[in-house]
This record gives C-alpha cells, structure tokens and sequence, in this order.
C-alpha cells in the first residue's frame, strides 16, 4: 500500500514543482503509515530521479520506453492507473497544471477513485478523508470528503512547499505496454529560455495602465534586477492589445500563480484578474488611482504614475542587490 | 457535424461569494448566474464553424428548472437546441456520468466543454465523460480547426504549444485562445432562443465519488501599508525585513 506520486519532467528534469509533490505525498503517507513511490514517465537519467528520495521518496519507478514520448491524455492515463494498481496505491498525487489535469480524472474513473483537484493543504483528516481545496475561483476554500477506497488529489502549485527528507530508494525501470491514442501530437513549438509564469518566485506584472508595449521595459529591468527567480506577466487586456504574449496573462482565463511577491503595476484589480493572483504571498500595488480595487488585495501599495516610481523602485532595488 | 457543448450554469465573475447552511451551499441570493466563462468562449468557437461548415449544437447542462435561462442564453448565442438533465450537479463523477449517458444516446462527433468551471475549479468532468466513453480527450486547447472528420487543435504547453490532431468521436476542453471574445446574442438570436427545443431528461442512477461538507472564507487582508511615491527605498526595505520576499 503506497501514496503513488506522478510527476512530469522537463526535458529530462524535474522542477521544484516536483519536489514539492513529493514532500506533500511524505507529509500524507507518514500520516497513513505508508510509503511514497514516484512513477515518471519519460528520459530521465538516473542522477535526477534520485533527487526525488531526497524529499522522502523510497520507490521510484521510471517509465523510458520511447512508446511515451508524444504526450496523450488518454495512453498516460492507462500507464499511470497501471502502475496505481501493481503498486497497491491508495493515494495518488498530480500537480493541479495543464498537463496533468488532463491526465488525473481519466486515471480517477479507471480506478474508481474519488479525485480533488486544487488542494491546498494536507487532509483535515483521515477517516473521513476530507482535503481542503481552493473553489469560486480562490474567493474561497472547500473542505471535500472523497467517499472511494482510492483518493486522487491534484496540488496547486506553492501551496505546500518542500521540506527535505533524505530517503533510501530503489529506482526500477519498468514497462507498460502503451495504449495508442487517436489523438497525435504532429508539432511541437518550444520558446527557449523563458520562464513560466507558474514557475517565477516573484512577478512582475503589469495592466493597461502602462499606456503601451515600450511601458513594459522598465518592468523588464526590474524582473532582472531581482534575478533569475523573476518574470513578467500581465493583465488580460494587455494580452488582447498584444503588448505582452498570451503566455504571461494572468487571472481567471489565463493562468493562476502563487508566486512569493507580485508586483502589480498600473493594473486596476479586476476581479477575473484577482483570481489569478490571490495565492501570491505579498502583492504590491502601483497605481494613480487609489480608489483602485488592487489596494484591497495588496499588503503594500504606492500611489503615483509608474513612469517615475518604477524607476526609483528599480534604482533603490538595485542599491539593495549591491549592498545585500 | 454534430456538436455536443457542455456547459456549467455558474455565479457571475463579479458576484460576491458568501454562504448558507453553515457553510455547506453556495448562497445564490441576488446572483446573477451566466454560462461559464470558458464553456462561453467555446461555444463561440463552435458557432463560428459550423457558420462556416455547417452542423448541429447542442447545449447541455446538468442541473434544475433554474439553470434553464443560462441554457436559452447559449441557445441565443447560436445552439441549435439544448438538453438539460434534470440533476443537481454536486459531484464531478456523476455529473460525467449523466453527460456520458446522453452521449451515448445521440450521435456526436465532438463533445466540448471548458477547461474549468469558475466555481470549483475542478476541470474534470470532460476528461472523465471521455473515460467513460473511451474516447480521446485533449484538454485546454486554445485554437479548433476542423476538417472534414479531423479536428486540428493547438494545446498550451510550459514555453510553448503542442499542434494536435484526432478524427472523431473526440473530446476537447477549450479556454481562452480557442476564441477571444464570447459572442453576443443580437435581438433576433434572443428571440429564436425561446422557440429552439430544451429537452429535459431525467437523470440515471450514479452515486457521488465526493461530497462538498463546507466551505470557508480566505482570512481578509489586513490593511495595505502605503509607501509614499518618492519614497520606494522603503518599500525596498519593507519587503526585505517585513515581508522576507527579498
């Protein structure tokens, strides 16, 4: 009996995401008694999947058959449920991202399981099993008991965190015959380098307030200045304008993030907007009008036209960085 | 081409969230309800070709007599007819099994539905209706061309996109991308609507896999601490020593 995770890989690594899945499977299987296994699909070598047993991991099953390689909802699906079964898996833990959506509630009806999705906690309790998820769009929290012998739950990402937990491991390469799908990956388009949104520890994100793309460069500048861990992002009317690609857009028909700080920049505070925003842990809010919607959401706010207080935000970060 | 499009009868984006029944239901006091802002854009989608190409919508939602309004605004929209089965929607798994049984009963090519509903967020229900029916599901797809029994459909990836296709019978999610802006009844849309069929059917025998106890509210956000402009060396200092975020 095992708390099963599955985690992608990116091109053969795993994210912090992944490390994250496992601690919080640690977390839930210390409670139950059980062990975690981690089941990957994909080329990855062995010196990275080790790295999983470091967050509590003590099986770790690796799927490298080529049969994997085009993604389909439905063949990893058959995989996944497979190795649920053959590992006697209880539990089961997936991000709460695209891809593995698309992927956790077909395994749910293949094993019958009871599936819930965005979770944001351990379970409150055991038997019952009731696990606490975010619902309307983060404005609010929903305690969901699961009423199967096999529990399904998909993380959001930064809700739990890592905690490291070094751990004996045996990793196996097995295989499972792949199921075809009818549905075929027949190109795929890669943009080198830049970070996802989801994956940024700080955001720095602006609105229609910023007048035009060339407003964005100082907000650029920032996201360098607080290194590698930042990125922009940006509202949807940005996106629609076209100054900022779709990828960056932010809120409820874009992406949820929960990055550790967010700035905010000439950004109103919609609530489509707020959805996406309202797990970061510190918002901070630049705008003219401080009848803005945003000041209700962040913990700090400036009043004043971001043409002049970005920059100074930028000169005084970069004395910080220099004197840190 | 027949189209089957599911879509979730949900509170307003704007509506204020607060709850009843110590907690346990959704207080819809004074909520304005819509078709879901995902399920929305792909219907736009599917309207938009079958203008093109020709072929049948259907709209269908589970739910009470009060979701009929949300299913006439999709029927406005330009739905050819709708179905509503007759069932609360509480549960994910019996919500995909009525839809899979109404699948099963008709003769689509494609079944949509969005990529989540904005009020619990689950983005199950399509790809578990296609278990069921063991058919490929391919979920946020942000761009739907089809050709002949083909649909060719682009999907988000991390830094990029993957191009798809898949013959039919098949099951796609869409969100934003797959169409930009929702589609507007005109006057005359509105008022076909009334005359266009809304079946109602009732429901088959499925337990619920989940089962929502109560909900709570986020704890609310202290004040907002003011920097005065001029003054970012101290927001600087504040998120260094205050917030730790730097």
């Amino acid at each position: 009996m095992s708390v099963l995770v599955y985690t992608e890989n990116w091109d053969g690594k795993f994210k912090k995401l992944s490390f994250e899945l496992v601690s919080y499977a640690s977390a839930i299987a210390k409670e139950l008694g059980k062990e975690v296994s981690v089941l990957s699909i994909g080329d990855v070598a062995e010196d990275e999947l080790k790295k999983l047993s470091e967050y509590g991991a003590s099986k770790i099953l690796t799927i490298q058959s080529e049969a994997y390689n085009n993604f389909a909802s439905d063949t990893y699906a058959k995989a996944i449920a497979e190795v649920a079964q053959n590992e006697n898996a209880e539990v089961l833990i997936f991000a709460n991202n695209i891809t593995t959506r698309a992927v956790a509630p077909r395994v749910t009806i293949k094993l019958n399981a009871g599936y819930v999705s965005g979770c944001v906690a351990v379970p409150e309790s055991i038997s019952p099993f009731v696990v606490k998820k975010k619902a309307y769009s983060g404005k609010a929290f929903a305690n969901v008991q699961i009423n199967r012998d096999i529990k399904i739950l998909s993380l959001n990402q930064n809700a739990f965190g890592i905690v490291e937990n070094t751990t004996d491991a045996t990793i196996e390469n097995i295989d499972i015959a792949a199921e075809t799908s009818r549905a075929k990956i027949v190109e795929v388009k890669k943009n080198t380098g830049k970070m996802s949104v989801l994956d940024a520890e700080i955001l720095v994100s602006g609105g229609r307030g910023l007048k035009s793309a060339e407003g964005f460069k100082p907000l650029e500048e920032m996201a360098e200045i607080f290194g590698p861990v930042a990125t922009v992002a940006c509202t949807k009317p940005v996106a629609d304008l076209e100054w900022r690609p779709h990828s960056e857009h932010v809120g409820q028909t874009g992406k949820v993030v929960a990055p550790n700080l967010y700035m905010a920049v000439g950004i109103s505070g919609a609530i489509q907007h707020l959805a996406g925003i309202t797990s970061s842990k510190i918002i901070v809010a630049i705008n003219t009008d401080n009848d803005a919607p945003i000041f209700e959401a962040a913990d700090y706010g400036i009043i004043g036209d971001a043409k002049e207080v970005v920059p100074n935000i930028n000169a005084a970060l970069k004395s910080f960085k220099e004197n840190a | 081409m027949e189209i089957l499009l599911c879509i979730s009868h949900v509170p307003d984006t704007t509506a204020k969230i607060s709850f009843v029944e110590d907690g346990k239901v959704y207080n819809k006091e004074g909520v304005q309800f819509i078709v879901g802002p995902n399920e929305e854009l792909a219907l736009t989608r599917a309207i938009d070709i079958k203008e093109a190409q020709g072929g049948k919508i259907t709209a269908l939602t589970v739910g009470g007599a009060e979701v009929e309004p949300t299913l006439r605004k999709a029927l406005a929209m330009g739905a050819d007819e709708a179905i509503r089965v007759n069932a609360e929607p509480t549960d994910a798994y019996n919500v995909a099994s009525q839809i899979a049984e109404v699948v099963k009963n008709g003769n689509y090519d494609i079944i949509m539905t969005g990529r989540e509903s904005i009020d619990y967020n689950g983005g199950q229900v399509g790809e578990m209706v296609a278990e069921f029916l063991n058919i490929p599901s391919i979920s946020g797809v942000n761009n739907l061309d089809i050709e002949g029994n083909k649909a060719i459909m682009q999907r988000e990836i991390d830094g990029g996109y993957e191009k798809i296709e898949c013959d039919f019978p098949l099951l796609l999610s869409g969100q934003k991308g797959i169409a930009f802006e929702p589609k507007i009844p005109a006057m005359r849309g509105i008022m076909m609507a009334r005359r266009k069929p809304l079946n109602v059917v009732e429901p088959v025998a499925a337990d619920n896999a989940t089962e929502v106890l109560v909900h709570t509210l986020p704890e609310a956000k202290g004040a907002c601490t003011m920097i005065d402009a001029g003054n970012e060396a101290e927001l600087i200092r504040l998120l260094h020593e205050e917030a730790k975020v730097i």
